[in-house]
């Protein structure tokens, strides 16, 4: 007995509960091709380059100049292994690390605030983000539009930074010291301005705008990231402030379009009146049995107007022309109660491997939304592709496009018909995962699914089938989790692929190729 | 024959989760069955809670509304010898919320095997002072959804635990004070990232481990034991749900409970024992303010008709 005793404590003190994680073992950067033609390629806002000329670089002879190079030096004699672990973890890509700090905030503050005492709800409030309720709550529409105006501006930034590059003749630092080591692969483009200044500049300006309550954590990373830029002696600290001020810049006109975009409207309240009755109005109006909050107290919509944002890749004219669903089974039709009762099977009659599908897409509360899951997607699948800076962040931009204007259609869709719930007609109908508050029709993880593989199947031609089959099972998961109806899912599938082709039609014509 | 009377098993099953896991708990108490008799029987509980702690902070949900948790399930005891006792359940969960529109979940839950061994026993005139030592293994008996709180049925975790127990009897009059340490191996839920107090790109979870109190105070005699219980799981590590968001496995959950345990053996339904109890949770974190009645009933088998006591 006392050797189970023994064996049991071994057991018990020798348990290894480190986990891996995908992302920590991402490999460091190596392009197969390093697209230094970039400035040629056509950006999505940014018009005229030459307003972003950055200052004159430092003469290399300048007292100043060799200053940097020296710090750079002295940096890595005192080089320790945690900085090497940061410099490799940015060495696996600054878009890419960026992109998963934004999953990050978005995850962290995907949720929404709790009622007031007397059934209303707190709206949060971008000029006083840290008092509760916290800004912003990063729903899905929300986040979508957040992973669009963050990988939109990192692309514009970039490609005018390799406009600037290529007029340049500033070469990596550890080529002007000898005694500078280069810690990472050199692409053998020119360091001024440097692409890891404008990523982080770019970046921290949208993240700042976005998540105002986390400006230290912001500021913090692009300091990390400066810090691992210098030590792998590829870039001089004039070479990276050059890229900060830039990306700031550029951030500017993002900045711009964001504040302008009618986002600000999208929760619909104005002067503390709510508008979204209107939409109920229509729908009784049709016939129809107009949506209802389930939650209670019953909470507003979410983001109503959502669907009146102005989209990346297509005017509003086109959206409501050419993109825009036809109207969902009537509540009233047979082909409804149809429907509703497959719904039912599944609410009834759910299988382990149906429950895994639907919680392994659900991404519900505190999570970092299905775009941010498309973008984790993502972000393995051009791991293996070996791309350049300035290729993922055009594939970055054009998959967060279509998923930003993925939202605008889906909310277009749920607000122009305002459908009920499958529970909300019939209340015996258990959820397997969180009800989502807003109207049934069309399925916001279909749409945002059918877009992603649209894109993704574009930029990776390769994983195309696999894609597709993801988008397939995401749209069905909300099916199977009794959530939507059938038709909420296959159409927002439809709408989803539609919107992704318009950001294949872009990423045709933008000069990069392939 | 007359010491087989004395050395029943009671047993008493906890809810330590917020999803109401069932665990044999007859390893925190002093009683041991006697050499080759073999306690059966069904425990059934029922706890529920309309007030939890969402990290420090009790609050109500009205999309939760009361969450309830049945579970029933065999649970029996095992007299190896006079010393050591083997101890084994397998509940069956199912849970249900009152509002909102989320399903409860049902299913088997974990297997918990567990031994329990005396290693000393002295007996002066009227007190006898024993301690214990005591080792199970508890691991789910299927990958039934972890993910899913407060509805899922249990926490997936393979769990060992050590533990140590000091038992005081003057005349009838009890004493038994135990510590746990419970490390916890790690989970897999059904997505690959999930957020912490960071992003954390794998579908693995590290469970943080527990520490876990228990003192029971009563009186036993050959019919009857009744006690008053308190006891004190405390995770060691993980974090807190933040305002207004859902539970997750690797929460810091503790809880604080008292209550009551009763058993009773009538002398003329030989080898029968009827058990039931009460616990109310005072204090916790993570956790839900449970409510949990437990009844059960056991039969006690002679495997070897022609065993002899052993001296002592």
């Amino acid at each position: 007995m006392k050797k189970i005793f023994l064996l049991i404590t071994i057991i018990a003190l020798s348990c290894n509960k480190s986990i891996d994680e995908i992302n920590k073992k991402f490999p460091l950067l190596t392009p197969v091709k390093t697209d230094a033609n970039a400035g040629t390629w056509k950006p999505i806002l940014v018009s005229n380059f030459d307003s972003y000329t950055p200052s004159t670089p430092l003469n290399e002879q300048d007292q100043a100049f060799k200053q940097q190079l020296n710090d750079i030096v002295e940096l890595q004699k005192s080089m320790t292994d945690a900085d090497m672990q940061n410099m490799k973890y940015w060495g696996a890509g600054g878009i890419l690390r960026w992109n998963e700090i934004l999953r990050e905030l978005v995850a962290k503050y995907n949720l929404p605030p709790v009622n007031n005492e007397d059934g209303t709800y707190p709206i949060p409030i971008a000029s006083n983000p840290l008092a509760y309720p916290y800004f912003p709550f990063a729903n899905p529409p929300y986040a979508a539009r957040a992973y669009a105006y963050v990988s939109a501006a990192q692309y514009d930034a970039l490609v005018t930074a390799f406009y600037f590059k290529s007029k340049s003749t500033r070469s990596s630092a550890y080529l002007l010291d000898t005694s500078i080591k280069p810690m990472l692969s050199d692409q053998g483009i020119k360091a001024y301005p440097s692409a890891d200044g404008v990523i982080y500049g770019v970046t921290s300006a949208m993240l700042k705008l976005l998540f105002p309550g986390e400006i230290n954590y912001i500021d913090q990373k692009m300091a990390s990231h400066k810090k691992a830029r210098l030590l792998s002696g590829l870039e001089t600290s004039n070479d990276l402030d050059a890229g900060e001020v830039l990306g700031i810049k550029v951030a500017q006109q993002f900045v711009q379009r964001a504040r302008t975009d009618r986002s600000g409207a999208a929760i619909g309240i104005v002067n503390g009146v709510s508008l979204w009755s209107e939409f109920e109005t229509n729908a009784s109006q049709m016939g129809e049995i107009p949506w209802v909050s389930q939650e209670s107290p019953k909470r507003p919509p979410m983001l109503p107007y959502f669907g009146r944002v102005k989209p990346f890749l297509f005017d509003s004219a086109t959206l409501v022309n050419s993109v825009r669903p036809i109207a969902p089974p009537s509540t009233n039709s047979p082909e409804f109660k149809k429907e509703l009762e497959e719904v039912k099977y599944y609410s009834n009659n759910p299988t382990r491997e149906r429950i895994r599908i639907v919680h392994f897409w659900g991404d519900g509360v505190g999570t970092y939304t299905p775009p941010g899951h498309w973008n984790a997607i993502a972000a393995e699948e051009f791991v293996k592709m070996n791309w350049s800076e300035v290729r993922w962040a055009r594939s970055f931009a054009l998959l967060n496009m279509s998923l930003m204007d993925a939202a605008i259609s889906c909310w277009d869709a749920k607000y122009t018909y305002y459908n009920p719930r499958p529970c909300q007609v019939d209340p015996n109908i258990k959820t397997l995962t969180g009800l989502p508050n807003f109207p049934s029709y069309i399925s916001g993880h279909s749409t945002f699914s059918g877009a992603a593989a649209e894109i993704l199947g574009y930029l990776v031609p390769t994983s195309k089938t696999k894609f597709d089959a993801m988008a397939k099972e995401a749209s069905l998961s909300r099916l199977y989790g009794a959530i939507h109806y059938r038709s909420d899912c296959e159409v927002g599938l439809q709408v989803g692929r539609k919107v992704g082709s318009y950001a294949v039609l872009k990423g045709s014509s933008d000069g990069a190729g392939y | 024959m007359k010491k087989t009377r004395i050395n029943l098993t009671i047993v008493i099953v906890t809810v330590l989760l917020m999803s109401s896991k069932l665990n044999a708990q007859s390893d925190v108490d002093a009683i041991m069955m006697g050499e080759k008799l073999f306690c059966a029987g069904v425990m059934n509980g029922n706890s529920s809670w309309n007030q939890y702690w969402e990290g420090t902070e009790l609050r109500i949900n009205k999309n939760l509304g009361t969450i309830r948790t049945t579970m029933v399930g065999p649970m029996g005891s095992l007299g190896i010898n006079k010393k050591l006792n083997l101890i084994f359940s397998i509940p069956y969960v199912e849970s249900r919320a009152s509002a909102g529109q989320l399903k409860g979940f049902k299913g088997l839950q974990d297997l918990n095997i567990t031994g329990k061994y005396r290693l000393l026993k002295q007996k002066s005139s009227h007190s006898t002072f024993s301690v214990f030592g005591i080792g199970g293994i508890t691991t789910p008996t299927n990958n039934y959804v972890k993910d899913y709180l407060p509805l899922s049925i249990g926490l997936g975790s393979t769990n060992f635990t050590l533990r140590g127990m000091v038992d005081y009897e003057n005349r009838n009059f009890f004493a038994t004070l135990s510590s746990s340490f419970i490390t916890r191996g790690n989970i897999k839920l059904d997505r690959e990232a999930y957020y912490t107090t960071e992003m954390i790109y794998s579908n693995k979870v590290v469970m943080p481990n527990v520490l876990y109190s228990n003192f029971r105070l009563g009186y036993r005699n050959k019919e009857l034991v009744a006690e008053l219980v308190a006891d004190q799981w405390t995770t060691q590590g993980g974090f807190d749900i933040t305002k207004n968001n859902m539970p997750f496995p690797s929460n810091r959950m503790n809880q604080t409970r008292v209550g009551f345990n009763g058993k009773y053996e009538p002398l003329k339904w030989k080898g029968v024992s009827i058990t039931s109890a009460f616990y109310q949770t005072i204090n916790g974190r993570n956790m839900g303010r449970s409510s949990l009645f437990q009844f059960g009933l056991f039969y006690i088998f002679k495997l070897n008709k022609k065993t002899t006591s052993k001296t002592n």
